[in-house]
């Protein structure tokens, strides 16, 4: 999958999204600050595909959406194409949200009850002022249904007439719409049944290789993260507690909390799932209000020493691109 | 089976709707045989209203000294233009100057419905640009609208209404325009709470994403969305503006006679002459009950069959277990 472009189409730095937190009915105190997102760096090259995955609620969303500038970002840079769109106004996201596009992970919810597909596929055209003439408008609607599987003849059809992966399609046909360099893919699958979902992520890996996609693919299903992803990076309350490539990741994970992540996969061998190490974590994500101090994960590591509940770590490059923030790797 | 062949011919677009209102009439009268008799009575009305110069046997304001409180099938003589002495019948009487109660409940059927519908669309104008904005920008703006309707609704409609007729002088225009000034900013609640659920949704943030504009997002995903809600809201307040204005007209505040209008005619001929000539108080009240119960029935049925929960088809938006009640 990967093609060996080395172009950073996405890089992101040191990005932090801070939600205050106010009490008080009219006199309204800042009591603190949900640090959902809290300084974490990564790139996209172009092409290739970077899974994000953590348990719910370690602001893996909350990147994807900062990143799409759909949430205030509170400090740091999005580069996407050699712009630093991070503190872009409303008008001048404008040219930018042609080229970043999301797909959604509820196919229910994501379509406008309302519209007939037609309209929905076509409505980022009209938007963006790509419409052209009728014919042109109708052709391409044709063309992007075709694209995604879906026959164009359907397109007077409103939502509820699909399946739930049909709808996705069309999701993802709206999000194709007007040419993309780079997706946002917030969980696509997570909401499908199993073999539904297997072809959802066949046609977003075949368009990838047709249209040159760039993906940055928000998931929890860690088999569904291997198969698609170039990149995974892995977080944990609001930052990244490891990086690798895919291959170095479900082979040698470093960080206790990856290996949690894979060793809750089940393997279907019972010898095989026997036979292998199993890391039970213990407890619930921490309050992004108010986090452990030292390394945010140390209440629930099995490997904790003294050094973790004081000192946080930071994140460490290893030469095969293999980054881990954990004392352990000192 | 109709539609793949209509779509296959790229006519989707314009046979949908047309369907969808055919099939909503056929539940109508299938699900609710009441609602379904509630908007014949609201359609006759409209009928009513509409061609009352050719329904009404005479003018509104015509007068037959000489057959006053005649009761209904009562017959009176007028002179044609050759002055020749000709008999005429009082359909459902005269009134104490001699005016036929038939052509005066007729016309002041079109008195009501110019007044609902001139008084609900505004009210309608009214509270869905004050709830589109409260509940699409939230924040301040939320607050202080709904700060403002909270202490408008405190006061009770009557008083309001009475106050505001009595700077403005009574007339059909300025009841229009209290009317629906004091229903738009109490109706503002309810599309402001259909907005705060609507918002919410997956393709509202879908459309901020392609980079929709704000207007757009309003009118193209918001307003469709809410619609259910709006139209029952509608029919509901054509029944409440047709009661107001009669009450308003019965204190004498509202359409200023000659003019016909039902609550007018119970006050001034009904409420005095009630014993001598009672056809004048029940008529007219009779016609206001039954187009009252009619739009009422007609509502409630509108609500029913627009709630999504209870709306066909597939998916979220119909069948499955009921979602939280919600109440217009």
């Amino acid at each position: 999958m990967s093609t060996g472009n080395e172009e950073r189409i996405l890089e992101v730095r040191d990005l932090k999204v801070h939600f205050p937190v106010a009490k008080g009915i009219l006199f309204k105190r800042h009591i603190g600050d949900i640090k959902a997102v809290d300084g974490i760096s990564f790139h996209a090259h172009r092409g290739e595909t970077v899974g994000l995955v953590g348990e719910s609620g370690c602001g893996k969303s909350t990147t994807g959406l900062a990143i799409l500038r759909m949430l205030p970002v509170t400090a740091g840079e999005i580069i996407f194409e050699g712009e630093n769109i991070a503190n872009y106004t409303k008008t001048e996201m404008r040219s930018v949200r042609r080229r970043m596009q999301m797909i959604y992970q509820d196919p229910f919810g994501s379509l406008n009850p309302r519209m007939s597909i037609a309209t929905i596929v076509g409505e980022p055209l009209v938007v963006h002022d790509m419409a052209g003439s009728r014919a042109e408008f109708d052709e391409r609607i044709a063309e992007l249904l075709e694209i995604v599987g879906l026959d164009p003849a359907m397109r007077g059809r409103y939502p509820h007439e699909f399946s739930g992966g049909q709808r996705q399609r069309i999701g993802i046909a709206r999000a194709l719409a007007v040419n993309p360099d780079f997706i946002v893919c917030d969980e696509p699958v997570s909401a499908l049944d199993v073999s539904i979902q297997a072809q959802v992520i066949n046609i977003l890996e075949e368009l990838q290789e047709r249209l040159g996609l760039t993906y940055l693919f928000i998931a929890h299903d860690l088999a569904v993260v291997r198969h698609i992803s170039d990149r995974i990076v892995v977080m944990y309350l609001g930052k990244i507690v490891e990086s690798a490539s895919r291959l170095d990741l479900y082979h040698e994970p470093k960080h206790p909390y990856t290996k949690a992540l894979l060793a809750a996969v089940p393997i279907p061998n019972p010898r095989a799932e026997a036979a292998r190490e199993h890391i039970f974590l213990e407890g619930e994500v921490p309050s992004p209000l108010n986090p452990p101090s030292g390394c945010h994960f140390h209440p629930r590591c099995p490997y904790v020493t003294d050094r973790c509940r004081t000192e946080e770590p930071e994140i460490k490059q290893a030469a095969n691109g293999h980054s881990v923030a954990c004392h352990l790797f000192d | 089976m109709t539609e793949a062949t209509a779509s296959a011919q790229g006519l989707a677009k314009t046979s949908r709707p047309r369907s969808l209102v055919l099939e909503f009439l056929g539940r109508l009268f299938r699900e609710k045989p009441l609602g379904a008799f509630g908007a014949i009575i609201f359609l006759i009305l409209l009928l009513t209203g509409i061609f009352a110069d050719f329904i009404a046997t005479e003018g509104f304001n015509v007068i037959h000294p000489l057959d006053k409180l005649k009761p209904p099938g009562g017959e009176y003589t007028y002179f044609d233009a050759d002055f020749n002495k000709q008999t005429g019948t009082y359909l459902l009487g005269s009134d104490q100057l001699g005016r036929d109660v038939f052509s005066r409940i007729v016309y002041g059927a079109r008195i009501s419905v110019i007044i609902a519908f001139s008084a609900t669309t505004l009210s309608i104008i009214i509270s869905l640009t004050l709830g589109l904005m409260a509940g699409f920008f939230g924040g301040r703006i939320d607050m202080a609208s709904q700060r403002f309707v909270d202490a408008w609704m405190s006061f009770p409609d009557l008083i309001i209404l009475i106050v505001a007729v009595s700077i403005l002088g009574p007339g059909m225009w300025q009841v229009i325009l209290v009317l629906g000034l004091l229903y738009g900013i109490a109706g503002s609640r309810i599309v402001r709470g259909a907005v705060l659920s609507t918002r919410e949704n997956m393709y509202v943030h879908a459309a901020q994403t392609i980079g929709a504009s704000t207007p757009r997002i309003l009118l193209r995903h918001i307003l469709p969305n809410i619609m259910a809600p709006v139209i029952v809201l509608f029919t509901t307040r054509l029944a409440a503006v047709i009661l107001a204005e009669s009450g308003l007209s019965f204190l004498g505040l509202g359409i200023p006679p000659p003019a016909p209008s039902w609550g007018g005619m119970l006050s001034i001929e009904g409420k005095s002459y009630m014993f001598l000539a009672p056809w004048l108080a029940i008529l007219p009240g009779v016609a206001l009950t039954i187009v009252v119960y009619g739009i009422n029935m007609f509502g409630d049925a509108l609500r029913d069959l627009l709630d999504p929960r209870l709306r066909g088809g597939g998916g979220r938006y119909g069948g499955g277990k009921p979602r939280n009640k919600r109440r217009t």
